[in-house]
């Protein structure tokens, strides 16, 4: 059977890099294919050849027997080849009808646009694929599950028979990333083929029908998910052995760093969205605060911030109370933070790195003195040391943040908070969206920091790093604290269903 | 390692990059007046030729720097809300109130010259300030739009509060040209013509070249320094760029309101002072407005950059300065220059956007160089090893 796709000896060239380095790729009919390697490896380069969106310097693709040759998207989608990108690409103060015929709109008489032809198209492809959305919602009212049907609808109209998801996990939650798995089987059932990239290794074992790795610019390897272990993958992925998580020696001392009392917090609509949590952390000590996203978290890190006023309760640091104190109070006190989100909350993206190191430390030493003028040229001193002493590949600290890849500005983060020596870490999914070996990198600085002393507070839905990294694990569910766990005996599954309330009602008798 | 260190778009990349804009979006500017002119009947060549070399006469020049003055005042004001995404459309409004009051209190007071200047300076600056200061309170409070506030305090600041001191203030006289209190020679700025004429010949038509430019260039100085080189400045910056990332790093948000607007007010009380404490010696009809707005359009010219911005007053400046000649020997309607203005604002905002993606496509490429020029050591083991001695923390 003629593959639906085949890229052969694909190369890439960049001034002074080897981006794609003879890469071959056949994506049989119908299938699921995944392609998994590290940031920077060469998957988005390799799609954005497959896309038309980048010009190949050498080597053939051919869809389902034909040779082609984009030279631009619109060449990609009249193949039949159709791409979802990892960041949405949405106007939001329209509908979904409105953006999914965006560019493509079917038009009756004098070129108006014929919204009822439309409608029935969408209606009916949304039908036979199961993907659920709201044909006549703003798409700033969506969540971002439902925005990434958006997307794909608006690949499916314009007549895709080839899916490239780009990393379509990465911005979704556990329940959605289900839906998101059930609907791609969906499409393949319906004779969809699509290419998923993706560097999650349980979800690629889950969800792929054959895997390449990508290493490098390069093929390593072509396997079947049953064939390997999600530990054979990782090393295929990172070229080497992977560190192993030690056995846990406790190096928790007396002193408290952090104690919660009974605090309760609002969101932005006034619910209640924390209902009196208490908790300690004490120096050398992590304590994971596992939940599925949504249950207060967000709301609860904010209040220990200082972002958001808490409606009732305590927050001590160091014995002493700082409910009245400013962020700012907070951050030179030696309370360092990792955001769940690097972009939002995060990174000045257009700003340079060495100001993007600074960031949460600019009224301290070496940033700035006296807390009022700045010295750009210790504060770029200091931002080398971190690049190299956390691996940060960067051609230097002049560089925008936003050059960089994912897991390399995670690694800034990290790195600019560690270097401050905190006292407290409030670690909000640290690995989210990284690769393994960032993720590995990232897990082994929390691991070391907590050996001299540093408090963490990580909160995370990651399961292997709650059960690998916590000395002790606290289950929020629904603003409360629902169980407590420890971390040496529990399972991933039972983790797994206290976070999902399916264990709650025994803990936690009368649930909100 | 050692490779990445190393590398870093060069000096005279970054250079030619940040001309680029400017230069295309005045040849752009040109051509597209040229058509204008042609296709009115006029040879473009003549015309331009005429306001070059007149242009260029010492009087000229002197009206130029005249004209970019106040322009430079009002653009800075309104950069350094720019700077956070706060749009201060509100400069127009706070100048002609700070000038009418600033005008009032210097003639009223009677104070040794330098003390009677700071003092006329320090109301200016304060009236401007305040004024700002309503739509600052307005957003953090009660969270209304500051161009909603901005243009509303626009109105009641110019057509209420103005015309009621004006008809309270005016000194009747003889002429017919209504005005305030004559300010007396202890408040009044010195011109700096005796300066330039140790270069250069003496400066005729009399002309006169204002000496509040040394202020506007102070203002220039602090407001770079502001930015650039202090935390608030910092804190302001991070703001406009990213505002959840700046609150996580412990900017307050309401609190860097507060103080944008209040700067941005109080260097926009400065904008109608030039004309009134170095020409006028009082508010009067005669009195120059839009200069608020006109900031605006070199805000965005200059890039909210200090250097830029002055460029910017500059060329405006030229533009108007050469202006008038073109209808005196009748080569073309001086309002091309208008036209000229327009397109150089539109084009250089374009072309602004052009440089930014090539110089982030060039950022992107370096950076992804320097990943793979390190892809040999593996990631895991390269940041465990080296990470061990930063991440101590305090005892």
């Amino acid at each position: 059977m003629t593959p639906a796709l085949s890229l052969e000896d694909i190369t890439k060239r960049f001034p002074g890099v080897l981006a794609n380095d003879r890469v071959n790729l056949t994506v049989a009919e119908g299938e699921i294919h995944a392609i998994c390697g590290e940031n920077g490896a060469g998957k988005s380069t390799l799609m954005n050849v497959l896309y038309g969106m980048l010009p190949a310097d050498e080597g053939r693709i051919v869809v389902r027997g034909d040779e082609v040759h984009f030279r631009s998207p619109r060449d990609a989608l009249a193949a039949g080849i159709g791409m979802v990108h990892q960041h949405f690409m949405l106007a939001d103060n329209l509908t979904v009808l409105e953006n999914i015929i965006l560019g493509a709109e079917p038009t009756g008489r004098a070129g108006r646009i014929d919204f009822a032809r439309a409608r029935r198209r969408v209606a009916e492809l949304s039908d036979a694929y199961g993907l659920d959305v709201h044909l006549d919602e703003p798409v700033e009212n969506l969540g971002v599950g439902e925005r990434q049907r958006v997307e794909i609808i608006k690949v499916l109209y314009r007549g895709a028979r080839i899916l490239i998801l780009d990393e379509p996990t990465s911005v979704l939650v556990p329940h959605e990333v289900e839906e998101l798995f059930r609907n791609m089987r969906d499409m393949c059932a319906r004779g969809e083929t699509i290419v998923f990239i993706d560097h999650k290794l349980d979800e690629v074992l889950e969800i792929a029908d054959t895997i390449t790795v990508l290493r490098a610019g390069r093929t390593v390897a072509t396997v079947k998910p049953e064939e390997v272990s999600p530990r054979d993958l990782a090393e295929l992925m990172v070229g080497s052995e992977l560190p192993t998580p030690e056995a846990r020696t406790t190096a928790a001392q007396d002193a408290v760093a952090l104690e919660v009392k009974d605090l309760s917090v609002l969101d932005d609509d006034e619910r209640a969205v924390v209902k009196g949590i208490s908790l300690e952390v004490r120096r050398g000590e992590i304590v994971g605060m596992a939940g599925v996203e949504g249950n207060g978290q967000v709301e609860f890190v904010e209040a220990l911030l200082g972002i958001r006023a808490p409606a009732g309760g305590q927050v001590l640091l160091e014995g002493s109370e700082i409910n009245e104190w400013t962020v700012r109070q907070r951050r030179e006190a030696g309370v360092g933070y990792i955001p769940e989100d690097r972009h939002r909350r995060g990174l000045l993206l257009p700003a340079p790195l060495w100001e993007n190191a600074m960031c949460g430390h600019q009224s301290k030493e070496p940033y700035s003195r006296h807390g009022f003028w700045l010295t750009p040229k210790a504060a770029r001193q200091r931002t080398r040391e971190l690049i190299a002493a956390f691996d940060v590949r960067t051609p230097g600290p002049d560089v925008a943040a936003h050059a960089l890849s994912g897991g390399n500005q995670q690694k800034l983060i990290i790195g600019r908070e560690m270097v401050m020596t905190p006292n407290l870490l409030i670690a909000a999914h640290p690995t989210r969206g990284i690769d393994v070996g960032a993720q590995a990198a990232v897990w082994e600085t929390l691991h070391r920091a907590r050996e001299q002393g540093l408090a963490v507070l990580l909160v995370s839905a990651d399961l292997d790093e709650l059960i690998g990294l916590s000395d002790r694990l606290l289950v929020v569910f629904r603003g409360r604290i629902s169980a407590a766990l420890d971390p040496a005996t529990v399972t991933p599954r039972e983790l797994g269903a206290h976070m999902t309330g399916a264990a709650a009602d025994v803990e936690e008798p009368q649930p909100a | 390692m050692t490779a990445r260190a190393a590398y870093r778009l060069p000096a005279h990349r970054r250079l030619t990059l940040a001309l680029a804009a400017p230069v295309a979006a005045l040849i752009l500017s040109l051509a597209v007046a040229s058509i204008a002119l042609v296709l009115s009947g006029s040879n473009p060549f003549p015309a331009y030729g005429r306001m070059f070399s007149y242009g260029f006469e010492l009087e000229t020049l002197v009206d130029m720097v005249n004209r970019a003055t106040p322009l430079y005042l009002s653009a800075v004001a309104v950069a350094i809300g720019f700077r956070m995404n706060l749009f201060n459309i509100g400069v127009e409004g706070q100048y002609i109130l700070a000038s009418i009051i600033a005008a009032q209190v210097a003639a009223e007071l009677s104070l040794p010259a330098p003390l009677h200047l700071t003092v006329i300076i320090l109301v200016g600056m304060a009236t401007g300030s305040m004024w700002a200061l309503i739509a600052g309170v307005l957003k953090v409070t009660r969270g209304i739009h500051e161009v909603i506030s901005t243009i509303m305090l626009n109105a009641i600041s110019i057509s209420l509060v103005v015309a009621m001191l004006f008809r309270q203030w005016d000194v009747p006289d003889e002429s017919l040209n209504q005005e305030t209190a004559e300010i007396p020679p202890s408040g009044r700025m010195p011109n700096l013509n005796g300066f330039v004429e140790l270069f250069t010949r003496e400066i005729s038509k009399g002309r006169v070249l204002w000496g509040f430019v040394i202020v506007a260039i102070i203002i220039g100085i602090l407001y770079w320094l502001y930015v650039a080189r202090t935390r608030p400045g910092y804190d302001l910056r991070a703001s406009g760029i990213n505002p959840l990332a700046a609150e996580a790093s412990g900017v307050s948000p309401k609190r860097t309101v507060i103080v944008a607007m209040a700067l941005s007010g109080a260097v926009g009380g400065l904008v109608g002072l030039p004309e009134v404490l170095g020409r006028d010696y009082a508010y009067g009809l005669q009195f120059t407005q839009n200069l608020g707005f006109a900031g605006i359009a070199v805000a965005l010219l200059g890039q909210n950059h200090p250097g830029g911005i002055a460029i910017g007053a500059l060329v405006f400046g030229f533009l108007d300065s050469a202006a008038p000649i073109l209808d005196v020997h009748g080569d073309a309607p001086q309002e091309i220059v208008e036209i000229m203005k327009g397109i150089i604002i539109f084009a250089a905002v374009i072309t602004y956007v052009v440089v930014q993606r090539r110089r982030q496509d060039e950022e992107a490429r370096a950076a992804s160089l320097a990943m793979a020029s390190s892809e040999a050591d593996p990631p895991a083991e390269g940041a465990t090893d080296a990470a061990a001695p930063d991440s101590r923390p305090a005892p």
